[in-house]
């Protein structure tokens, strides 16, 4: 596979998890990369797209004709509602997220391991923003997906253990990178799918933690036009 | 009973030491009026619950940037550089609270609850030093009440009688600490007589609210 710039990576991984969304489910999707993951929905689906704030069925990012400065998305930007959308409060949002009403979690990860440990809302002595609403979104929802790039600088984030404080335990059960699908089961860390061009070798040796293979390992399809 | 007030009432409401809740998300829903006027009176050592301290420039992270916020209680503080660096030269304490647990939190103290078990922030952390407790088969941590001397909230349509609506995703906590504090004071972006509201509409029931304030137009 040629090279791939930045951003084609992070929209190979977005599509790539679109794929796993089911008509009529309700997401969440964090910031960064897998708020890009609603772009790549098909668009015979329908997606109800929660925001932490306190919407579900958001639209889109309101461009300066639709700005409305009481509808903003989770990281405070102007956004659309979908016909039928409804706002509430954040104990309401979160008895949303919490209760298990959420079908699929999307965020991304400084640390995944083998248990399906998530870190990523603290690097001590570093980088301190808060948990936000991520420690709520992992537990609560009925499964959680992790897109992000397969390194960090060229240090694996996939690990036997997490060194990082974690944000949750034993929640994840998807990886997504450019390099292939992981599921974390009870064994481990299942790899699903390779990316196109990638052989086990690389990816192990991207990946801390032992990666098992699945019995039908495949090729990671991604979008046509990359 | 009248609760309109004016600059100068809101004022004689607000003392050093205090704990202070206010409204809004990355200062969506913040009530900026009384915010300025927590500024003007020069109120210090305030403890501030809030769900994010919004930016030095907008939403309760002005409090923040202008030094009078001794102790925090937030779950995010990312996206106002002036918090990290507060609290890491020892000068701001904060504890972090996962946003649901925090809602939930101030929900419980406006309830009449004994807190709240979630199971948010098991082995992280947030789980560290606080009760374990099971029901069910499932752990669960114990999140005791917050509340507070003052909350400051916004809503966009409050009536005579304090009841409030709130516009597309202005809510967030604001009608959660409505109820969990001594005193609650709204800024209201419009009011309206008494019965223009459809009962059904209304968002926090008038009961909570103690006072309504308008920023003046000479200050907006």
């Amino acid at each position: 596979m040629r090279e791939l710039s930045k951003q084609q990576v992070r929209r190979m991984i977005a599509w790539r998890v679109a794929q796993e969304l089911h008509d009529g489910d309700v997401v969440n999707l964090g910031i960064g990369l897998p708020s890009l993951v609603a772009n790549e929905t098909a668009k015979n689906m329908e997606i109800l797209l929660q925001s932490e704030n306190g919407l579900l069925g958001m639209d889109g990012l309101a461009d300066s004709e639709h700005h409305d400065p009481n509808l903003v998305n989770a990281g405070g930007q102007p956004i659309t509602a979908a016909i039928g959308a409804c706002s509430f409060n954040s104990a309401d949002s979160f008895a949303i997220i919490r209760g298990g009403h959420v079908d699929v979690s999307v965020l991304g990860a400084l640390q995944v391991d083998e248990l399906g440990n998530l870190a990523n809302w603290i690097i001590p002595g570093k980088m301190v923003p808060g948990m936000g609403g991520a420690m709520d979104l992992v537990v609560g929802a009925q499964r959680v997906i992790v897109a992000m790039e397969h390194t960090n600088k060229g240090r694996p984030k996939l690990l036997t253990r997490c060194d990082l404080p974690l944000t949750a335990a034993k929640q994840v059960n998807l990886v997504v990178t450019e390099l292939g699908v992981i599921e974390i089961s009870g064994q481990g860390m299942l790899l699903r799918e390779l990316a196109p061009g990638i052989d086990l070798e690389t990816i192990q040796a991207h990946t801390e933690a032992k990666l098992h293979l699945a019995d039908t390992l495949k090729t990671m399809p991604i979008p046509n036009d990359l | 009973m009248r609760k309109r007030i004016d600059a100068a009432q809101l004022r004689q409401l607000l003392s050093d030491n205090m704990r202070i809740m206010i409204g809004g998300f990355m200062a969506n829903g913040a009530p900026e009026g009384l915010i300025d006027q927590v500024l003007a009176a020069g109120t210090k050592n305030i403890t501030l619950i809030s769900t994010d301290t919004g930016t030095p420039e907008k939403g309760s992270g002005r409090l923040i940037h202008a030094k009078r916020i001794a102790k925090l209680y937030a779950s995010h503080i990312g996206t106002n550089p002036e918090t990290g660096a507060q609290m890491n030269r020892g000068e701001l304490e904060v504890e972090l609270v996962p946003q649901g647990t925090l809602a939930e939190r101030i929900r419980s103290a406006g309830a009449g609850l004994g807190g709240v078990l979630s199971p948010t922030g098991l082995g992280t952390p947030i789980a560290e030093g606080k009760r374990i407790i099971q029901v069910e088969g499932q752990d669960y941590i114990l999140e005791p009440p917050l509340r507070a001397d003052l909350a400051l909230i916004r809503g966009s349509v409050v009536d005579t009688k304090g009841n409030v609506l709130y516009k597309g995703t202005t809510q967030n906590f604001n009608p959660l600490m409505a109820t969990a504090a001594k005193t609650v004071v709204v800024e209201a972006e419009q009011i309206v007589e008494a019965g223009e509201l459809l009962p059904e509409h209304i968002h926090t029931p008038g009961i909570y609210v103690d006072y309504i304030y308008q920023r003046e137009q000479a200050d907006a």
